[in-house]
């Protein structure tokens, strides 16, 4: 049981930079980045395979910047190119799966035997003893969120936030909205693809599908952080998005463990989650309408 | 400081939806003017306001605003110069975030030495809370609620702030209280005059009710079909009434002026 918790704390806390990227992506900037599933290969496949050529941690950072001209991709199609924004994210998507290849030397995995990982350099120090990957996680974690929140405080994040409410006024505000989205996208992926470049490390492989379905499980995650912690302030909307990869991870490790559903089943189950948590709004008004409907026709009666 | 010449534009040229938004236009301001708009719909008065914001660039003609040319400059780059406000008080402000920071990205227009990675600092929110207490609406003291919380009143007259924290060389307002309730909208009249004479702003404003048009500023435009058709300023336009107005406009566009909004008294 143990063993499951700490797995699921590590998994919860890794995938958790995909819940801040979408976050800054689809709640921030208001665009559904379907980018994602690709950047987070990119990221896996950068890590991997600077880790196979004994550079563990400039790995993570080639990940990121790899991660973040994706991202610039996407934005470029988007904001100068007028490629719709959904469409500009599956082309860039679609068109990673032969970057990814490339970027694992054109095989569709690899796996790192002996060599060093991030993880196996910081076991060295002994700090942590089991719990050594989670300490190191969760430390990645917290910087990264950390910086994001930082930065959505600062002058230019101020910016990139007033593109996703309201576009116009940041064009008022002598700033131009396509430099806005670009940087945030930048970001977004650069997370994302962080992300990627840890799990490569931890898991000591990396694969050509290992991204399938991301960006779905990322918004359920972030969803079930909202429901818990609410959408107040950027600060606790970020503690809220790693709360919810956590629960998500629980949950899935709980389904693993005790069989109720098979397995094989929670990719649909994440996908009504989020669905019918993204559809609530809608369904919730199309009640109280046909109520008030009801009503009308009763008063009418009388 | 503005000088707007011949400026033309047509919507959907060789279609059957083509429409002649400004015919021929040319306009001169001096700084400190503070000109009222009135018109028949469709007259193109919010068009003359899109040409010189830059939401579009005009088939000829150029307009020069404070000696530079700006007729073929993207939108957030004249906005250093320019402010603007539209009928909906919800369009100038970004509601999920807090006043200080509306403020604070208004005030990125002061543009010297942009630095991305600044946060509002101390002295930027006793500067903010200083103006905003000039509002009389109390808002200095909820700088750190969401924006989305106030009234449609307050969110214009936070979208006034916002667009002349930094004195812009013209002011573009666009039937900016026609939306709020007659109180409310005497109020950020009130407030709109104080600042744009304080700070002796260029300032245009269109408006559909008469009296304003006439009380406000020093001078009067009357636009009808995309054409300026009467133009009064200072000593003459002082004795003038609203019926002389109307009387004018008829003369000039020879026909009625047509506005099914329009105030009368």
């Amino acid at each position: 049981m143990l063993f499951i918790s700490q797995t699921a704390l590590e998994l919860g806390f890794v995938y958790s930079l995909v819940s801040m990227a979408l976050y800054l992506s689809y709640r921030v900037l208001d665009i559904a980045d379907l980018t994602t599933d690709g950047s987070f290969v990119l990221g896996m496949a950068v890590s991997v395979s600077f880790a196979a050529k004994g550079h563990p941690l400039p790995g993570l950072f080639a990940a990121m910047l790899a991660g973040s001209l994706a991202g610039s991709v996407t934005a470029v199609l988007q904001t100068k190119l007028g490629v719709p924004s959904i469409l500009a994210g599956i082309i860039t998507n679609t068109g990673l799966y032969t970057v990814n290849l490339f970027a694992m030397g054109w095989s569709s995995n690899i796996n790192l035997l002996k060599q060093e990982t991030i993880f196996t350099i910081f076991r060295e120090t002994g700090i942590g003893g089991k719990w050594y990957e989670f300490i190191l996680i969760s430390f990645i974690v917290i910087i990264a969120g950390t910086i994001l929140t930082w930065f959505l405080s600062t002058r230019l994040g101020l910016s990139v936030r007033a593109t996703g409410d309201n576009r116009e006024m940041v064009s008022a505000s002598s700033i131009n909205p396509s430099v806005t989205i670009t940087i945030g996208l930048c970001i977004a992926n650069a997370l994302t693809a962080l992300s990627g470049a840890v799990v490569g490390q931890l898991q000591k492989s990396a694969d050509i599908n290992g991204g399938t379905g991301i960006v779905v499980i990322g918004l359920a995650c972030l969803i079930i952080g909202e429901t818990v912690l609410g959408r107040k302030g950027v600060g606790r909307s970020v503690i809220s998005v790693v709360i919810g990869s956590i629960i998500y991870r629980f949950i899935y490790a709980i389904v693993l463990k005790t069989a109720i559903l098979p397995i094989e089943c929670l990719k649909l189950v994440t996908s009504v989650v989020v669905a019918s948590a993204i559809a609530s709004p809608t369904i919730k008004n199309n009640i109280h309408l046909v109520k008030m409907k009801k009503e009308a026709v009763k008063r009418s009666r009388i | 400081m503005l000088k707007i010449e011949n400026v033309s534009k047509t919507f959907n040229p060789r279609t059957i939806n083509e429409k002649t938004a400004l015919t021929d236009l040319s306009l001169e301001l001096k700084e400190g003017d503070f000109v009222t708009i009135v018109g028949s719909n469709g007259a193109g008065k919010s068009t003359l306001f899109n040409a010189i914001a830059g939401s579009f660039i005009p088939d000829s003609g150029s307009i020069v605003l404070g000696g530079k040319d700006i007729t073929f400059l993207p939108p957030h780059k004249r906005s250093h110069e320019i402010g603007r406000l539209f009928q909906d008080p919800l369009k100038g402000t970004a509601p999920n975030m807090t006043i200080e920071e509306n403020l604070a990205l208004a005030y990125l227009r002061a543009g010297k030495g942009f630095k991305p990675f600044s946060r509002i600092s101390k002295s930027d929110r006793e500067f903010f809370a200083h103006h905003l207490a000039l509002l009389g609406m109390g808002l200095e003291d909820r700088m750190d609620q969401p924006v989305g919380l106030l009234s449609g009143g307050q969110r214009q007259a936070l979208t006034l702030l916002m667009a002349t924290i930094v004195p812009p060389k013209i002011l573009l307002l666009d039937e900016h209280t026609a939306a709020l309730d007659p109180k409310t909208a005497e109020k950020v009249i009130e407030l709109t005059e104080r600042i744009v004479v304080d700070n002796n702003i260029t300032c245009l404003m269109i408006t559909h009710n008469m009296n304003q048009a006439l009380e406000l500023g020093n001078r009067t435009l009357m636009m009808n079909d995309g054409k300026i058709v009467y133009d009064v300023r200072d000593e003459e336009r002082e004795s003038l009434t609203v019926n002389d107005l109307l009387i004018r406009f008829r003369e000039g566009a020879g026909v009625a002026l047509s506005n099914d909004r329009v105030l009368l008294s």
